[in-house]
């Protein structure tokens, strides 16, 4: 029989506030355990919860750029259930009356592009940590993420295999960083995600029963924990057997999900409006002023770069993948008044590769958008060449000079006097009879040999341009 | 000394006639006499001293506040750094809070005395303080009897002078009927006014702290001080405070009261109906209107309110885990038995029985037929109120079907302990204010008079009660043994 | 309506809270007392009726994202029942 895959995803993204989303405790990463759990976080009797502004600000934010319904009244509730690294016993959740409403997110699938339905996206808090090395058998609890605020982002059951899945969640990775909502530090579980799999017949309306598997913290195990589970329910109902709808852990190492049985036992979650929280009022002056702050979103910077830059589809991609990297090349394209190709080849290419062999981000980079831009207006004068300019990013990258200062203090300039070059092209040709001869002979392939020789001799310096046409007049 | 009121004992701390080390000894030495009351969980002789001698500084350095150097007592809700707070509860038993209610911030600030902490009912469930885990509070008129409840400990110890005035804690009525049966003057605010930071929750939507006091002038110095804006406490109501004595004086001339049919109907002592009779004459002497009004709904407020508030509560008191603080059952198997084991062990039955209501209630089926309901119902009660405040200045009732009954009466049928507060839970379903002044005695033993006010009338409240406490003496009367 | 002892026992076990066999029949009694009581809600219609969570009908206020708690841990595991290296202890969480 011929299966089809039914994949929805809930994203946790934490947002990127300093403090949490009901108390002033903060938020970093890291931190010695227990260190940033206050007396809220920790669910000391007589407190309360007091609602984070910024946190609000990032659910609207998001929202508004996947063009979803903002609630104008929505609510916190209360989800019960008991778990020790859950310190009240519940957890401060948005149910009925969610932030978000309806919105959606396209994904390019092989170039097709597939609308992908977000149900919602409410507020949260998320819990702490459970360490399970042995404390004499026991299990140790740190609190500092406690309370940190979390989108929960719930899409539609509108992906249909892991790849679908993948790019829906690298797309709204991209959309929160874009926005400046989440570090979206996978790692750290700055981003991280629940799947509900499940699978029926081809061309069964209904859909089967489903398997959500917790917690998975990487693109690639989101491919491989769907690609495994939808393995596992095919193979399960072909040899007669059932799906259950249950929770299932995604272990990397093993390559496998295995049954939660922990998680499964209480699930009546109880829900009910937190009665020490009011409903949260989002009025048209909020939304406008967020509205007003809404930087430009991936695709019509996309657009705006083909249209304005015309780059080619990859560099676009590259450039566009975050905002810094897009903001870097527009500040170098901006300052050094180099073609953008130029700008872009340089960006995608050199830099790229040498921020990720040292492991930096854009903002990190040690050759800023000004030295680069340096770099860029000595290559396009002809004050130097492409391979000497090889050299001068090395530099760049070591030292805080600008390119100008190394290009002097190396004695990097281009050469193009004339005299100079044709002595050095007389002296070769005297030097290689035999292989003036082969050329004039009819063996085109010899120029490059001059070439070569003639650079060599001057140590790469020569203006490439000259070079040839030189050549081939005393040839 | 005891025989004063919080506003004579301030004028006369101000005058130099004693000093507050003085009369902090003085009620120090009665809450040892009368430890038999059972009133304090704790007492804090040091800690009050020391206050005591700084508030004697404030005073003769001219910076003293009509608080300072007062010798009050805290309800064991309210968390106080360095001073046990137990919530009247072996969960909380050992449990030394590592902050301050922004209520006792107040307090401190003022520069008041704090003689200890009060017995209540566990978490403030209760009407009679039988549920306390450090064991019944006795009623100063009569140590056979309840002193009502949950801030029982509260109304016995401002009713026997063992405390110039208290704060409690009003759920459903834990100022007023305990204020009532002791004969005192308890307030509960406007949900809202008073910050719940700090204090132990047990129905968030529902709690609110207040002043118990012997009289409505000292209610009003307590309320100035305990009332306002805090930060910490996303439901208290931003809006200025005003002065709560200003307006004491005023006459009643032209005071509309409304007394609802439903609270004067079956179920109400007959005895008791006849003293708040003439309570209310007193009034019309005073020159009120009386009008007769109706608000058909109030009799589902005791429905309403115990499925509203053990929900709440259910979620409330699951964080008492044995995992950060409080009671640990020994040596715990597992996480299961961590969790069943301490709550079972660290819960009284009361608790219990609310908890299991309240988690019952929103559970998966019930949730619409039982919490939904409820949630409709307090509208509908709130609305009553509302339509009868716009044709009323205050309505007025009872605040008990009956006098103080006896100890351990109650304890075996829940079910008649929590039809005692017919007349006090609606009102913070509507979130209103409502005071009880004493209004006379049936037997030796205290009546109350219920009064409620429109959101934010605590000023018109304290005016209406002051006025009737010009021309009655209820509130000066003193239990026996206790003179 | 009236509650069983294994409706008690269930509900019990998802507030985690241990009761005493032999009071299981008490509480059953009085929590069939209580729904009892509550029946009478049902005596009006509130189909139209907006349910009421809180008292005041206000929004709620926002706090500016600033870190104001400093840490404060000694004080707060100085009450706790079992900690070690600054982590809460509890039985051994199985997933």
């Amino acid at each position: 029989m011929e299966w089809e895959t039914v994949i929805g995803l809930e994203v946790h993204a934490q947002l990127a506030t300093r403090s949490k989303i009901f108390s002033g405790a903060a938020t970093a990463y890291g931190a010695e355990p227990n260190t940033q759990a206050c007396a809220v976080d920790l669910g000391l009797p007589g407190v309360l919860p007091v609602l984070n502004q910024e946190a609000v600000r990032m659910a609207v934010i998001f929202g508004m750029a996947i063009e979803a319904h903002i609630a104008p009244y929505s609510v916190f509730a209360r989800k019960n259930y008991f778990y020790p690294d859950l310190p009240k016993g519940y957890q401060i959740s948005q149910m009925d009356h969610p932030i978000v409403g309806v919105g959606h997110l396209d994904i390019n699938i092989d170039g097709v592009i597939k609308r992908i339905g977000v149900t919602r996206a409410h507020l949260e808090e998320d819990a702490g940590k459970s360490l399970h090395e042995d404390f004499h058998g026991l299990t140790g609890i740190d609190l500092n993420r406690a309370g940190t605020p979390l989108l929960e982002i719930v899409s539609e059951p509108d992906m249909r295999n892991a790849k679908e899945a993948v790019a829906y969640m690298r797309k709204l990775h991209e959309l929160v960083r874009y926005l400046g909502i989440c570090d979206g530090n996978m790692q750290e579980g700055s981003f991280r995600c629940d799947a509900n799999v499940s699978v029926r017949p081809k061309g069964q309306a209904e859909f089967g029963t489903r398997a959500e598997i917790k917690n998975i913290n990487s693109f690639k195990f989101v491919e491989k924990a769907i690609n495994h589970e939808v393995e596992r329910q095919i193979t399960l109902i072909e040899s007669g057997g059932k799906v259950v709808q249950e929770t299932r852990l995604y272990d990397s190492v093993k390559d496998e999900t295995r049954s939660m049985r922990s998680k499964e036992e209480a699930n009546d979650y109880r829900y009910f409006p937190d009665p020490d929280l009011l409903p949260v009022i989002i009025d048209e002056a909020f939304k406008a002023q967020i509205k007003a702050d809404l930087p430009e979103l991936p695709e019509a910077k996309k657009l705006r770069f083909k249209a304005d830059y015309h780059l080619d589809e990859e560099n676009i991609a590259i450039l566009t993948a975050t905002r810094a990297l897009a903001d870097y090349f527009e500040a170098v394209y901006k300052k050094s008044g180099c073609e953008a190709k130029l700008c872009a080849n340089w960006i995608t290419g050199d830099l790229s590769a040498a921020l990720n062999k040292a492991g930096l981000e854009i903002n990190a980079s040690p050759i800023n958008d000004e030295r680069l831009s340096g770099l860029l207006v000595r290559i396009s004068d002809n004050t130097i060449s492409g391979k000497i300019a090889k050299q001068v990013f090395e530099l760049l990258w070591q030292s805080t000079a600008n390119a100008d200062d190394i290009i002097a203090e190396q004695g990097l300039t281009q050469i193009s006097d004339t005299g100079v070059i044709v002595a050095i092209i007389d002296k070769i040709i005297a030097d290689n009879p035999n292989q003036v001869e082969q050329y004039r002979s009819g063996k085109d392939k010899m120029f490059a040999f001059f070439v070569g020789q003639v650079m060599k001799a001057m140590q790469g310096k020569a203006n490439p341009a000259e070079v040839n046409k030189m050549l081939k007049e005393r040839l | 000394m005891h025989t004063k009121t919080l506003a004579e004992l301030s004028l006369g701390l101000h005058k130099k006639t004693y000093s507050s080390v003085e009369l902090t000894q003085f009620f120090l030495n009665r809450i040892d006499q009368h430890q038999a009351l059972n009133s304090y969980i704790t007492v804090t002789p040091e800690l009050a001293l020391a206050q005591a001698k700084a508030a004697d500084q404030r005073l003769a350095d001219g910076t003293a506040d009509l608080l300072t150097g007062i010798p009050i007592a805290q309800k064991d809700i309210f968390c106080t750094q360095g001073v046990m707070t137990t919530c009247g509860s072996k969960m909380l038993a050992n449990f030394n809070a590592p902050y301050n209610a922004t209520v006792v911030d107040k307090f401190n600030l003022a520069g008041a005395v704090m003689l200890g902490k009060l017995n209540m009912d566990e978490f403030a469930m209760g009407s009679s303080n039988e549920t306390s885990y450090f064991g019944a509070v006795k009623n100063p008129w009569n140590i056979n009897s309840v002193p009502g409840g949950s801030s029982g400990g509260s109304a016995a110890a401002v009713s026997a002078r063992l405390a110039v005035c208290a704060t409690g804690t009003d759920t459903g009525g834990s100022i007023r009927q305990p204020a009532a049966l002791c004969g005192i003057t308890g307030l509960k605010p406007t949900y809202g006014r008073v910050s719940r930071y700090g204090m132990i929750a047990y129905a968030s939507s529902l709690d609110q702290g207040g002043p118990m006091t012997r009289s409505a002038e000292d209610a009003a110095i307590m309320l100035q001080t305990m009332a306002g804006f805090d930060e910490k406490d996303s439901t208290s109501v931003d809006v200025p405070v005003p002065d709560y004595r200003a307006g004491l004086n005023k006459s009643l001339v032209g005071l509309k009261i409304g007394l609802p049919k439903e609270f004067f109907g079956e179920g109400l002592d007959e005895n008791v109906a006849a003293t708040l009779a003439a309570a209310i004459a007193e009034y019309r002497k005073l020159g009120a209107e009386v009008i007769d009004i109706s608000m058909p709904n109030l009799k589902l407020a005791i429905p309403a309110y115990y499925v509203i508030a053990p929900a709440e509560c259910s979620a409330n008191l699951s964080r008492f885990d044995g995992v950060r603080y409080g009671y640990r059952c020994e040596s715990p198997v597992d996480l299961t038995d961590l969790y069943t084991r301490s709550r079972g062990e660290g819960f009284g039955k009361e608790v219990k029985r609310r908890i299991l209501m309240g988690t019952y209630a929103l559970s998966t089926g019930y949730y619409d037929a039982y919490y939904l309901k409820a949630q409709k119902i307090r509208r509908l009660i709130s609305e009553d109120f509302k339509a009868a405040l716009a044709t009323v200045d205050v309505i007025m009732g009872p605040v008990t079907p009956s006098t103080a009954f006896g100890i351990g009466e109650k304890m075996d049928d829940p079910i008649a302990m929590y039809l005692s507060d017919i007349y006090t839970i609606a009102i913070n379903l509507a979130g209103l204010p409502a005071m009880s002044i004493p209004a006379g005695f049936v037997a030796n033993m205290p009546v109350g008079l219920q009064l409620i006010g429109d959101y934010f009338a605590e000023v018109r409240l304290l005016n209406i009660a002051h006025q009737y406490q010009q021309v009655t003496d209820w509130h000066n009367f003193i239990p026996t043994g206790f003179e | 309506m009236s509650l069983t002892a294994d409706d008690v026992n269930k509900i019990a076990h998802l507030a985690r809270l241990g009761i005493d066999k032999q009071d299981v029949a008490a509480y059953a009694n009085d929590l069939s007392g209580m729904l009892d009581l509550m029946t009478r809600m049902s005596e009006v219609n509130t189909d139209d009726v907006e349910p009421m969570a809180h008292p005041m009908d206000q929004a709620q206020r926002l706090r500016t994202d600033i870190v104001t708690e400093l840490n404060h841990r000694e004080a707060f595991q100085a009450i706790a029942p079992q900690v070690e290296a600054g982590l809460y202890l509890v039985p051994k969480v199985i997933e």
